[in-house]
């Protein structure tokens, strides 16, 4: 198996793939590891084999996608995927399906399982393209069976055509919530109810950012046709509802969910709640190598430090796409471009003219498709609820604990995360803070009235993806 | 960020330099004496051997070249559950004390015969009460089912247990706080001076004037002793730690290498590496690692990581600990070791009775833990 | 069963019908589903209970990053149902609080093979076991569940 590259890329969403098929076409040898099966990301899923017959479910930007992993399919060296026709491309991107990155160590071994068997792979530049997760949404009862996130629910519609159980109630606050509820309602689904959990004074502050927004004009329109679409509906759409709360039945799973609009606590039956409060980088990661990151206020969560072409504050390593900071799946398409012609311009592959001239429409369509994010920043920004939420919700869900726990490690001397820990367990599960980092370090931050950078986050320690102890063993060189 | 319970906020008896296991022990002692004390605690980010260990509270084959460390640890262990009762007592945590024995794997039959030669030296040393057990693989089997057809055997010291030594901090954290201590966490101390009468202590914001400063800050130590006229050389020595997910308990013994906690949760490592202050991993250490657990038990193949990280264990030349007052600053304490688990007893006991001044009341001699020894 | 409480499959493109068990039932499944989705879709909320406090959960996410999917596969306890693709014969089952440890060795023959096997199908002997209706042969055994309790 060849084990060294010029350029390793973590992740075959829009960035990952569009920066591979660069990068190959410039005359890099390239390795993409990506944990799903096929290539696509979370964005454009299964879009290479469409599970749903009906195309107008889910809707023309999902099946834009195929374009890419067709691209994408056509620079692999091992064909995985189908290969058409090969045309001229370089086929030098080897691509690993159902592979999963679990460290990449100081001396830069990027350690991979593959079908069980762990395997380390050597490159002069890494990109990690690890697309980004749905914020948490840390709600009493938001640990009960039967509450998903609206993207959980689009996974389930793009790789296996399945829809919800009802009766179904969706609550929170972004695009995506407006989308899934389309695409559910294309699809057929009956919707109880949408609970729309956006501050009111959101629409005022994001006024001043409309004009800006402008230049994202067709990302306005996307917005508005969703919104049409739902009022044409006619499903029940409540804005401003506030103290959401699942309620469990008798199996122990969501029965119903309540929440309070205009001074009145209201209840409604479901079998499904679907939450969602917008999208955050992945940045496991880049925090396991100890990548320098920043807090966004604009965006409430960390992003790392990276330059105009992805490189990171430890050079040779880049960030690309929705990793680095949400900008949606075609900002990661030329943020993954724009990453490749500078891995191509280090490893002595372009020349520095044929890099900047090569970049110059690539960054014009890059902050085309970024202007309209101070707008949904300011217009999504999740409610205070959701950020630092009740004593008696639970923040951590695998080891169990509540935002009243953090707050009292507080009390008690704890003055960051990772003390937090060591003081209740937080963060020490299987998940590894992915669910809990954001929340208890805004928590912390609340409670001392300081910055959350000021805070800091988690260390996150390897291996980041599950690997047993006998994998691990099966490492050991033989002489000792 | 200070957490004070104070009412004058500037001034106390003791300072204690470090809030980890060490200093937390101390402190447990000096607070019961009625002393007002105060503990320097760096930030979020810090060495944190405390966080880093195995929870082990272990006697067997500790101090075979110093019999004085010998009866320091056992000491100590006859003292954790007095120490354990009142810290349940006074806070609710059960830091989950147990002391049913524990066992020092061996996976070759010239491991085995090595470790029982040790063991037999140490309890002529000690007149023949120095109580362990030889099991081979049929007779460890019998004690714990799950072990490998391969391990040559182990040795069973009926006086080794083991603690949560997470809960352990927590509970000697809120114990001092609840008794009136004051914990101020605000980052390393940046300035540390003898007056004519105590001594003057700074970090971030925070100025103290204190008659007694007892340092506990591990590494640090090395930095902050010579400020007073001691030597702590200690050095970094890496163990690399690997964690697997709860599961349901099949190991209830402490051992040299592998731990399940009473969350359930399995603790690997037995590495050591001098490499500077480097807390990383590395695969070939962590794979090693993984390879002599699933040797143990070969049922751990299966358990998911959770996660591995580098601790730095605080390493004197001989391994053994330093308590030495000052000579040339009176009230100035240095008190250093890299088992603050197994010793917090004695910290909290013996060595607090001694800082605040009552001396050492003990059937042998503390002297040979004074840094002097380094200097021959 | 499925029961009221599963998710529906709508109208999808043809592909290769493979059949697993669910809590030892033999269900059909498409290729491209995820064990979880299988679940889902058999309605069999909740699919595990936490090490914990014992506490019932379900999937979450179906993208790998909660792990509240965790569930026993092909004899593997705290398998990521979102993050494993279905086979042919594959044995899903709950998750009953901690995982409880068993020799490679003793755990199911099947997933052993289907981890090494690139093309993930099953020995020729259980799809004829399978094809004649015998059954017994593959019946999944239960005792990870009463092991644990």
């Amino acid at each position: 198996m060849k084990t060294h590259y010029d350029l390793a890329i973590v992740g075959a969403g829009p960035a990952g793939m569009s920066a591979a098929v660069k990068a190959a076409s410039a005359g890099l040898s390239v390795a993409v590891f990506d944990e799903q099966t096929a290539p696509g990301g979370q964005i454009y899923r299964s879009v290479g084999l469409p599970a749903l017959i009906d195309q107008s479910i889910l809707g023309a930007d999902y099946y834009y996608g195929a374009k890419l992993v067709d691209s994408f399919g056509r620079s692999l060296s091992n064909s995985q995927v189908k290969k058409s026709s090969i045309g001229d491309t370089c086929c030098n991107v080897d691509y690993y399906n159902s592979a999963s990155v679990w460290e990449i160590t100081a001396d830069r071994q990027i350690c991979v399982s593959l079908a069980g068997r762990s395997s380390c792979f050597q490159a002069q530049r890494i990109l990690l393209a690890t697309g980004a997760q749905e914020r948490p949404v840390p709600f009493p009862g938001w640990t009960l069976p039967g509450v998903m996130t609206c993207g959980a629910a689009q996974i389930l519609l793009k790789s296996s055509g399945l829809t919800p159980s009802a009766p179904l109630v969706l609550a929170g606050s972004g695009p995506l919530l407006l989308l899934i509820a389309c695409q559910l309602l294309r699809a057929g689904q009956s919707i109880s109810a949408i609970l729309e959990t956006t501050p009111r004074e959101n629409q005022l502050r994001s006024a001043k950012h409309l004009f800006g927004a402008l230049k994202g004009w067709r990302y306005l329109v996307k917005g508005m046709r969703l919104l049409a679409e739902l009022k044409k509906s006619g499903v029940k759409h409540i804005k401003g509802a506030s103290q959401l709360q699942g309620i469990a039945g008798e199996s122990g799973c969501i029965d119903a969910v309540s929440y309070l609009h205009k001074n009145q606590v209201s209840r409604i039956a479901c079998k499904t709640l679907l939450v969602h409060q917008g999208v955050v980088p992945n940045v496991q990661l880049g925090r396991s190598i100890g990548l320098k990151h920043r807090w966004s206020d604009e965006q409430q969560c960390w992003h790392p430090d990276t330059d105009d072409w992805g490189e990171s504050s430890d050079s040779g390593i880049f960030v690309a796409g929705d990793s680095a900071g949400i900008g949606g799946a075609l900002a990661a398409e030329q943020q993954g471009l724009l990453s490749a012609l500078q891995i191509s311009y280090q490893l002595k592959k372009l020349s520095k003219t044929e890099r900047s001239d090569q970049a110059k429409p690539l960054q014009a369509e890059l902050s085309k498709q970024l202007a309209i994010r101070p707008f949904l920043d300011v217009a999504y920004r999740p409610a205070k609820e959701f950020l630092n939420p009740a004593d008696e919700t639970i923040v951590c869900r695998c080891e169990e604990v509540t935002a009243g726990n953090i707050r009292h490690f507080v009390k008690d001397g704890c003055t960051g995360p990772n003390q937090a820990k060591a003081f209740g367990r937080s963060g020490m599960g299987p998940c590894q803070g992915r669910l809990c980092g954001l929340t208890v370090s805004q928590i912390i931050a609340e409670e001392r009235s300081v910055r959350v950078d000021e805070v800091g986050y988690y260390r996150i320690r390897p291996p980041i993806k599950p690997l047993n102890l006998g994998e691990l063993a099966s490492m050991a060189k033989e002489t000792s | 960020m200070a957490v004070c319970n104070l009412a004058d906020r500037c001034e106390a008896d003791v300072a204690i330099i470090g809030g980890g296991l060490v200093g937390l022990a101390v402190a447990t002692g000096l607070i019961k004496k009625n002393l007002k004390v105060v503990i320097f605690d760096e930030a979020d980010v810090a060495f944190r051997a405390s966080r880093g260990n195995f929870g082990l509270v272990w006697v067997q084959g500790k101090g075979d070249t110093c019999p004085e460390y010998a009866k320091l640890s056992r000491l100590s262990a006859s003292l954790w559950p007095e120490l354990g009762a009142e810290l349940s007592g006074s806070t609710g945590i059960d830091v989950q004390l147990e002391q049913q024995g524990g066992l020092f794997f061996c996976l070759t039959e010239q491991e085995l015969e090595q470790r029982v030669q040790m063991l037999e030296a140490m309890k002529q040393q000690h007149q023949g009460d120095y109580p362990f057990e030889v099991l081979d693989n049929a007779a460890l089997k019998a004690l714990v089912p799950e072990i490998g057809p391969t391990v040559a055997g182990a040795t069973f010291g009926p006086l080794d247990g083991h603690v949560n030594p997470l809960l352990m901090m927590r509970a000697l954290t809120k114990n001092f706080l609840a008794k009136g201590g004051c914990l101020v966490n605000c980052g390393p101390v940046e300035q540390l001076e003898a007056h004519s009468k105590g001594f003057g202590i700074q970090s971030g914001d925070q100025c103290w004037q204190v008659d007694k400063v007892v340092l506990a800050a591990g590494l640090g130590n090395k930095q902050l002793a010579p400020q007073l006229g001691l030597d702590a050389p200690v050095e970094p020595n890496r163990g690399q730690v690997l964690i697997a997910e709860r599961v349901s308990p099949f190991l209830k013994f402490p051992t040299s290498h592998i731990r399940q906690t009473n969350e359930g949760t399995i603790q690997c490592g037995d590495s050591k590496e001098d490499v500077g202050l480097n807390e990383g991993t590395s695969i070939e250490v962590m794979a090693q690692i993984a390879k002599r657990a699933v040797t143990l038990f070969p049922l751990l193949e299966q358990a998911q990581l959770v996660r591995a990280w580098g601790a730095l264990r605080i390493m004197t030349p001989d391994g053994y600990p330093v308590y030495q007052e000052s000579e040339s600053h009176s009230g100035a304490y240095l008190v250093t070791c890299h088992s603050g688990v197994t010793l917090a007893a004695a910290h909290a006991g013996p060595v607090a009775d001694w800082i605040a001044g009552e001396g050492f009341n003990l059937d042998f001699s503390m002297e040979v833990f004074h840094a002097n020894r380094f200097q021959l | 069963m499925p029961t009221d409480s599963s998710f529906k499959r709508l109208a999808i493109q043809s592909r290769k019908n493979l059949r697993v068990w669910v809590e030892g039932r033999p269900v059909e499944v498409m290729e491209g589903d995820s064990a979880a989705a299988v679940m889902l879709a058999q309605g069999e909320l909740p699919t595990r209970t936490t090490a914990v406090s014992a506490t019932p959960r379900a999937p979450y996410c179906m993208m790998g990053v909660c792990f509240e999917c965790l569930m026993e596969i092909d004899g593997v306890a705290n398998s990521q149902g979102c993050m494993t693709p279905v086979r042919e014969g594959m044995r899903i089952n709950r998750q009953q609080g901690a995982k409880t440890l068993k020799e490679t060795s003793a755990l199911d023959k099947n997933s052993t093979s289907n981890k090494s096997s690139k093309n993930n199908t099953l020995n020729n002997n259980d799809i004829l076991n399978e094809a004649n209706g015998q059954d017994t042969a593959i019946e999944p055994k239960r005792t990870v569940v009463e092991d644990t309790l």
